[in-house]
């Protein structure tokens, strides 16, 4: 149980957790062990590690880039397991898969599960799948013994809270506004709302992702929550530096301008 | 009959999708959390308009004096005769208003998107008879509009982008994946999920998630509605076999539908069968393909051993997706509906078939279906056929002059 770990120790330290996500296998898998090892270096305590997808519906233009680099490059759900197992056999960091359904059920639920956990994976997080089509998934993946991850949305009326706070263990993960993934200029307000919300419905902690790019959008968002998601700030650094030998370090010094500010900030 | 009964009979209560929009194990909703409460708004606002008398009226209305229904169940004589079988009738999807069938989903769904307040449309489009219709309804009720197109579909269908801009919409090209209508449909729901207060999504199949699936083909079931019975005043029986051509299947579902209870009458969907049955090189889902998750849908889809969505080919750009609706995956297993192909070659034959025995040029899309009658309809002496022209090829004759070099006039052959 990393996941719970993870937070209850970061709850005593007063500081939310730095979450980064990351495309498994951009720009090709044999970097992406590496990768991860730079940004736990700069103080990254949970990774969501992305299973590229053809047809990413949830995700702005740097994820698709980072997908299509990733799928170029050979990347299957079988690939970032093993990358999943290379992370695992040199760092003890909580570790969620972060997918689109569709390669997880042509791979197996059941099998996903079994492989995953073998592979050091803590938690699955399904994009596209809704609460309402969960409950095989939810099964599968939670007799392996790993934490089941769902969205919450400022869209979601409190009826809808109350299913994906069920549905959730290890952490829920709150989507700051509406809209895909990437970076942007403002926090909405209607996250606090959200928060506040979802806050009467569970104890499960509370990450909150989408738009986060800056140490300052870190710190105002971990006013409010019990972890902070980055990603794809983290995906632009890695397609600027495509072919850099200084990429790990960029990552690293980026990782820690956000993690520096995050201490002494506490929900 | 009032609109109601358009919607509702005869065959109803045949398939109903469960409350999460299943058929079978197929359909239901896969999408991201956030469009989960405007989902379940769409679905609330259709069946609330679907019992209202006033939005039946309204349609009807639209229908009959805008769109040009009913369209006629011609018998396509020298087509028949020359064939030496069944008796083929055309419904004639193809003399409607913007030219196809897809105007009668856009005239449901613009209305009810008023209802729900939404000032501000947005459609994927393929072929660019779903954008056209789009667009058209969207000037009709003075919406502002936006289409998504790939950009190799605005290549091959140059004529519709330039409709749809004179008709004042946006068409926006996309760039990514295959640049055809599965990237279309991603990038119309990123516009979705980041426009949700304002705008309401226009899909134009019986695909993605509930409520679409259900009700694009509620809007199309008028067409089987009216086949059924003016091939009962024809003919004085029901038919032996329905052919439609199927991309997402919004056509087909609409012709077929209802018939489902007319256990006699064989209901053939045709696929695209490109050039070929190598992954990649067609969009015959039923035979290529397996069950899936896409654009919030499970059904059957070409996908790669990795779970990745292949591409697809077709000539006609209205099939080339690589998914099929949820109903026509549920009609398969139930060996209600029969899926079959027809490749690109043989959809222009076919095409090239009808235009000079009836004078009448059909849409590339409906020439697969066109195509399967004339392979079928030779056995088949004594039946009644009825083919579903869901379309004209006005759009299409730029690949016609492609295809055809010999009719051209920079062809060989200028006097042929």
């Amino acid at each position: 149980m990393r996941i719970k770990a993870l937070f209850q120790r970061l709850r005593e330290q007063k500081r939310p957790a730095l979450v980064a996500y990351i495309t498994a296998g951009d720009p090709s898998p044999d970097r992406t062990a590496d990768l991860v090892a730079a940004l736990e270096r700069g103080g990254v305590d949970l990774i969501e590690l992305g299973v590229p997808f053809s047809d990413p519906i949830a995700d702005g233009p740097v994820i698709q880039s980072a997908s299509e680099r990733a799928l170029q490059a050979g990347t299957s759900v079988a690939s970032v397991l093993e990358i999943a197992e290379q992370i695992r056999s040199r760092s003890e960091i909580p570790l969620v898969l972060f997918s689109y359904l569709n390669p997880i059920l042509r791979f197996g639920v059941d099998a996903l599960g079994r492989e995953a956990k073998r592979c050091g994976i803590d938690g699955c997080l399904l994009t596209d799948l809704s609460v309402e089509e969960a409950d095989n998934t939810v099964a599968a993946i939670r007799a392996a013994g790993l934490d089941t991850v769902f969205l919450a949305s400022p869209t979601s009326p409190q009826r809808r809270l109350e299913l994906v706070a069920k549905y959730s263990t290890g952490f829920v993960y709150l989507v700051s506004r509406t809209g895909v993934t990437g970076e942007r200029q403002n926090i909405e307000s209607s996250l606090e709302t959200l928060v506040r919300n979802m806050r009467q419905v569970t104890d499960t902690p509370l990450a909150v992702g989408f738009g986060i790019s800056t140490p300052e959008q870190a710190a105002e968002v971990g006013r409010l929550a019990d972890g902070v998601v980055v990603g794809s700030a983290f995906v632009r650094l890695v397609e600027q530096n495509l072919h850099s030998p200084d990429l790990e370090r960029k990552l690293e010094e980026f990782a820690r301008s956000l993690s520096t500010a995050l201490h002494g900030v506490a929900a | 009959m009032t609109g109601t009964q358009k919607l509702d009979s005869p065959a109803g209560a045949a398939t109903q999708p469960d409350q999460g929009g299943h058929f079978g194990p197929y359909g239901g909703r896969f999408v991201p959390e956030t469009l989960m409460a405007p989902i379940e708004a769409l679905e609330a606002a259709y069946l609330e308009a679907k019992a209202d008398p006033a939005f039946h009226a309204e349609l009807d209305n639209l229908l009959t004096h805008y769109a040009g229904r009913p369209t006629p169940l011609y018998y396509a004589k020298r087509l028949s005769e020359s064939l030496g079988g069944a008796k083929i009738y055309l419904k004639r999807e193809d003399l409607l208003h913007t030219g196809a069938h897809k105007i009668n989903n856009c005239l449901g769904q613009v209305l009810l998107a008023r209802r729900m307040g939404k000032k501000r449309i947005i459609a994927e489009t393929g072929a660019g008879q779903h954008g056209v219709a789009t667009a058209t309804v969207c000037a009709l009720f003075g919406m502002e509009c936006v289409v998504y197109m790939g950009e190799e579909d605005m290549r091959r269908q140059r004529l519709n982008v330039f409709r749809m801009r004179l008709l004042g919409a946006r068409v926006c090209g996309v760039a990514s994946g295959s640049r055809t209508l599965k990237d279309a449909i991603s990038e119309a729901m990123r516009d979705w999920v980041t426009n949700i207060s304002t705008t309401h999504y226009l899909l134009g199949s019986a695909l993605g998630s509930h409520p679409y699936p259900m009700m694009v083909r509620d809007f199309h079931r008028v067409i089987g509605v009216e086949a059924r019975r003016q091939i009962l005043e024809a003919e004085q029986r029901l038919p032996e076999v329905i052919y439609a051509c199927v991309g997402g299947g919004s056509n087909a579902i609409g012709i077929f539908h209802p018939f489902l209870e007319d256990k006699s009458v064989r209901l053939i969907g045709i696929e695209a069968g490109g050039q070929g049955p190598g992954l990649g090189e067609h969009a015959a889902r039923m035979s290529g393909g397996s069950p899936g998750v896409l654009h919030g849908a499970f059904s059957y889809l070409l996908q790669n051993d990795d779970g990745q969505i292949a591409l697809t080919h077709s000539v006609s750009a209205g099939l080339d997706y690589a998914m099929i609706g949820p109903e026509h995956a549920w009609l398969h297993d139930q060996h209600r509906a029969e899926y079959t192909s027809v490749g690109d070659e043989e959809a222009l034959e076919a095409a090239r078939r009808l235009a000079r025995t009836e004078g009448i040029i059909p849409a590339l899309e409906s020439s697969h279906a066109v195509a399967e009658a004339i392979r079928r309809a030779p056995a088949a002496k004594g039946e009644v056929h009825i083919v579903n022209l869901s379309g004209r090829g006005d759009k299409d004759i730029d690949i016609y002059r492609e295809n055809f070099v010999e009719l051209d006039a920079q062809g060989p052959d200028y006097a042929h």
